[in-house]
């Protein structure tokens, strides 16, 4: 997700005083209701009388460090030692949408380039309160007052923040605030510990799965195996009466049966016969999706990006034509799907790992029959989100059965079973790529994408004459100089339902463009790296981490000793990356040796964590590379568990070597940079290695395997 | 009834007895530290001791744990847990954190057994558990650094 969504900004601040005498200061932007707002104590810092520091935070934590690096930006200009931070979860409020997109989103690695300039305004601003209120005590000029460490000082005096706090929140809220310049940092791009991570290697985080409420009851749901189908009729009789089943619900898509415990839902549940209505759906499969595609290749979809002449060059000079295909992938979560709901007299609650809290709210008010005002989303750390908990299914899923039983919390769970086979996809497609290279450089390209929209599906307004921002991704942002240039998308439906995957489109197109880019260079004769280097001379920084990881990586266009070497680079959420992939061995069990990347980030706030998420977005792009799919047959998802959807092992994953450059300016995106270059890294590699052009996902597809 | 030493204490529970081991610690004793992932012992994420072996409690039914002894993240403890867990701590390994629980117990079991594992054998023995966000490097290294702490390596 990298689409931006702008809207106006129109800053102004409220300060509350808290009840208990505290300090409590928000920024809100543009876009929402001051009203609405007040709903909630509704901010992101809270100084309370004790010196408690809390941090409301906006975005959820899904393994990305959000709490630790939107901490270290308020931290910074707060004056208070980041790990002496409270952080809790934010809920549902306009306050905390996202300027990046529109909404209460945790998504498009936006939420430090979101919060750089919120978050260090919301320190800075509470830290001059803070100032002015100690100004005013001790009769001193504000401006010889110190803040540091949660205490102020002038001379001898000295004040904790707490003691001021309740003083602090009658200061006007200061209009001018002026930020450090990076020369100043003390928090920011310093190393610290993750403030979750001690916790979470001691089992004691609380995901949305470890939810417990008073009275709770669980369920487990049979949904209709056809995606889209329906329950016709069920028969509960053998289970009804069983100890510790509370009640069987027919929601429509799928039968719950919930009960004093999972295990005896999920066995029940097993026992309940059930009738489907299966729909169109049912038969749909895997070759009919790719013929969708195949059948609008032809249609001429809209512009992405273009310049000069690029079919007149076609008919002029003696271009290379290729086709690729990207599969389906499931999110696979390590943290099942679940959601627990309660819906009451006073409204509806909800515990969940999410990150939508905003969607999850509207959704739970439509499906309990509530204002959205009554909704109480409570969000919980994520065991993993890459797009999967942007999707609302779940609280629709556990309200409807909550609401069946007024007053009573229940914890629906989905199997892994369940997770598989009712995920929402990573979108198949088909790439068309035509290309000339003459005298060294690319002088004309196109390419097309033939895909269905997520976007038209979950946020439809967003779709305007057939381009969905989200699906140009990987294409809009191509950084090579090409002086014709044709880029273009068709959406076409192809009856999967269809979500946002860590890296969204880009991950599809940079398989396409940066591979068919290597066999532009290998059907001229050129090397890939200087092909592409010589379409970057306006591109200094991006040409920068091509040259770097190069390098690095001890690349070489055609190294001895059976070893052989793959590169690929482009711009994604505001970050310059690069990646080279080294293999050995032969197609028939090709080795990944190591894989090397140098990004742009312009400035790193949390530095390790930033490596952490290249590394780790590099085995997600593994696991759209080597062997993981989802197809369909008779309207099923074939796949069910993680010995047939294959995520990558210890053994599966090769050293990744990592180096991150700060070329200066705002912090680039960085959750999703790590995942789309793997793929045709390692598929120009393995060119190199075999001879073997591979233009399908995933790999072992088109006839490597790995070893 | 099933009786078994939980963590070093005496414990008792009424659950069916085909009830997964992981559901009884889950929903009958509020121990949510092991995580459910797969049901099929395929992911690793609700791996505990039983007697000092790692074991997947998502297959593992209650009554086969009658009378004996079962360790969870909740009671990890010993010089080479707590090794483990400060190694984690130092390498910065979790990310989303949910298979970590699984992770420690299946690093803590290995320097247990092999006090100096060598690559091929830290592989063998973690392949088992899946790391969704891809911590994999960093788990490597962390049982590395516990093995050297142990004194396990030069």
């Amino acid at each position: 997700m990298n689409a931006p969504i702008a809207l106006t900004r129109r800053q102004f601040l409220k300060v509350t005083a808290l009840a208990g005498g505290g300090l409590m200061i928000g920024f809100r932007f543009g876009a929402m209701d001051a009203e609405a707002a007040t709903l909630d104590p509704n901010a992101w810092v809270k100084i309370e009388p004790t010196g408690k520091v809390t941090l409301v935070c906006q975005r959820n934590e899904m393994g990305q460090d959000v709490h630790t690096s939107l901490t270290m930006l308020l931290a910074e200009e707060l004056g208070v030692d980041p790990r002496r931070v409270t952080v809790v979860q934010a809920s549902a409020n306009p306050a905390y949408v996202n300027n990046l997109l529109g909404a209460q989103i945790t998504g498009g690695s936006t939420s430090v380039r979101d919060g750089w300039e919120t978050l260090r305004k919301a320190g800075a601003a509470t830290r001059m309160m803070l100032t002015n209120a100690a100004a005013a005590q001790w009769q001193v000029p504000a401006s010889e007052i110190r803040a540091q460490d949660g205490e102020l000082t002038h001379g001898r005096r000295k004040v904790s923040y707490g003691a001021l706090a309740s003083a602090a929140a009658r200061q006007p809220v200061p209009v001018d605030i002026a930020l450090k310049p990076p020369s100043q940092f003390t928090v920011i791009g310093k190393p610290l510990a993750r403030l979750d991570g001690a916790d979470k290697a001691r089992g004691k985080t609380v995901f949305g799965i470890d939810v417990v409420q008073p009275g709770m009851m669980y369920a487990a749901l049979a949904a209709c195996p056809v995606l889209g189908g329906k329950v016709a009729s069920f028969d509960a009789a053998a289970v009804e009466k069983r100890p510790g089943v509370k009640k069987v619900v027919n929601i429509g898509e799928g039968v719950a049966v919930v009960a004093d415990h999972y295990w005896t839902a999920r066995k029940a549940l097993g026992d309940v016969k059930i009738q489907w209505d299966e729909g169109p759906g049912a038969r749909l499969d895997t070759a009919a999706i790719y013929a969708a595609l195949e059948a609008s290749a032809s249609k001429p979809g809209a512009v992405v990006k273009q310049s000069g002449d690029a079919a007149l060059s076609f008919t002029s000079g003696k271009p290379v034509e290729a086709k690729y295909t990207v599969q389906m992938l499931a999110h696979a979560t390590l943290e099942p799907q679940n959601c627990v709901a309660r819906v009451g007299a006073d409204g509806v609650d909800v515990w969940m790992s999410t990150q939508f809290p905003q969607g999850a709210q509207g959704a739970a008010a439509e499906v309990g029959g509530v204002k959205p005002e009554q909704v109480r989303i409570h969000p919980q750390f994520i065991g993993g989100g890459f797009g999967r908990r942007l999707d609302l299914d779940l609280v629709i899923q556990t309200v409807a059965i909550a609401k069946s039983m007024p007053g009573t919390p229940v914890k629906l769970i989905w199997s892994r079973e369940d997770d598989t086979t009712h995920d929402f996809y990573r979108p198949p497609s088909l790439h068309l790529l035509r290309g000339v290279v003459d005298q060294g450089r690319v002088v004309a390209l196109s390419a097309k994408m033939v895909s269905p929209s997520i976007t038209a599906r979950m946020f439809p307004v967003f779709v305007k004459d057939g381009l969905d921002g989200f699906m140009t991704e990987g294409a809009a942002n191509l950084t090579y100089e090409i002086p014709n240039l044709d880029l273009r998308s068709v959406i076409q439906e192809v009856g999967v339902r269809v979500g946002y995957w860590r890296s969204v489109s880009n991950a599809l197109n940079a398989f396409a463009i940066e591979s068919f880019i290597d066999e532009l260079a290998h059907a001229a004769g050129q090397d890939p790296v200087a092909l592409r280097a010589n379409m970057l001379d306006k591109m200094p920084r991006q040409r920068a981490v091509l040259e770097r990881v190069v390098r690095d990586s001890g690349y070489r266009a055609k190294p001895a000793n059976g070893r052989a070497f793959g590169v690929a680079a482009m711009e994604c959420y505001g970050t310059h990356v690069a990646m080279v992939a080294e293999v050995s061995g032969s197609a028939d069990k090709v080795k990944l040796e190591k894989i090397s990347m140098c990004v742009d980030i312009g400035l790193a706030v949390h530095p390790d964590q930033v490596v952490a998420q290249l590394e780790g977005g590099a085995v997600t792009g593994l696991i759209n590379t080597l062997r993981s799919k989802i197809t369909v047959k008779d309207g099923r998802v074939v796949q069910t568990n993680f010995h047939d959807f294959r995520l990558p092992r210890m053994s599966d994953v090769p050293p990744i070597a990592v180096t991150v450059l700060e070329g200066g300016g705002a912090p680039g995106g960085i959750g999703e940079v790590g995942v789309p270059l793997v793929a045709p890294a390692v598929a120009n590699a393995v060119f190199a290695l075999t001879g073997r052009r591979v233009r399908t996902l995933p790999l072992e597809d088109g006839g490597v395997t790995f070893a | 009834m099933t009786k078994l030493t939980l963590n070093g204490k005496a414990t008792t529970v009424d659950a069916a007895p085909d009830t997964p081991l992981l559901w009884v610690l889950r929903d009958h004793l509020n121990m949510t530290g092991t995580k459910f992932g797969c049901g099929a012992s395929l992911c690793g994420a609700c791996t505990v001791h039983l007697d000092g072996v790692p074991t997947r409690s998502c297959v593992t039914p209650v009554s086969a744990v009658e009378g004996r002894k079962v360790t969870t993240i909740e009671g990890l403890s010993g010089k080479v847990g707590a090794a483990v867990q400060r190694a984690w701590d130092k390498m910065q390994v979790p990310q989303c954190g949910y298979c970590q629980s699984g992770q420690v117990m299946a690093a803590t079991a290995l320097l247990s057994r092999n006090a100096k594992p060598s690559d091929a054998q830290i592989r063998e023995a973690m392949d088992g558990n899946i790391c969704r966000c891809g911590t994999y490097g960093r788990i490597r290294a962390a049982i590395n650094d516990a093995a050297k702490e142990l004194g396990g390596s030069a």
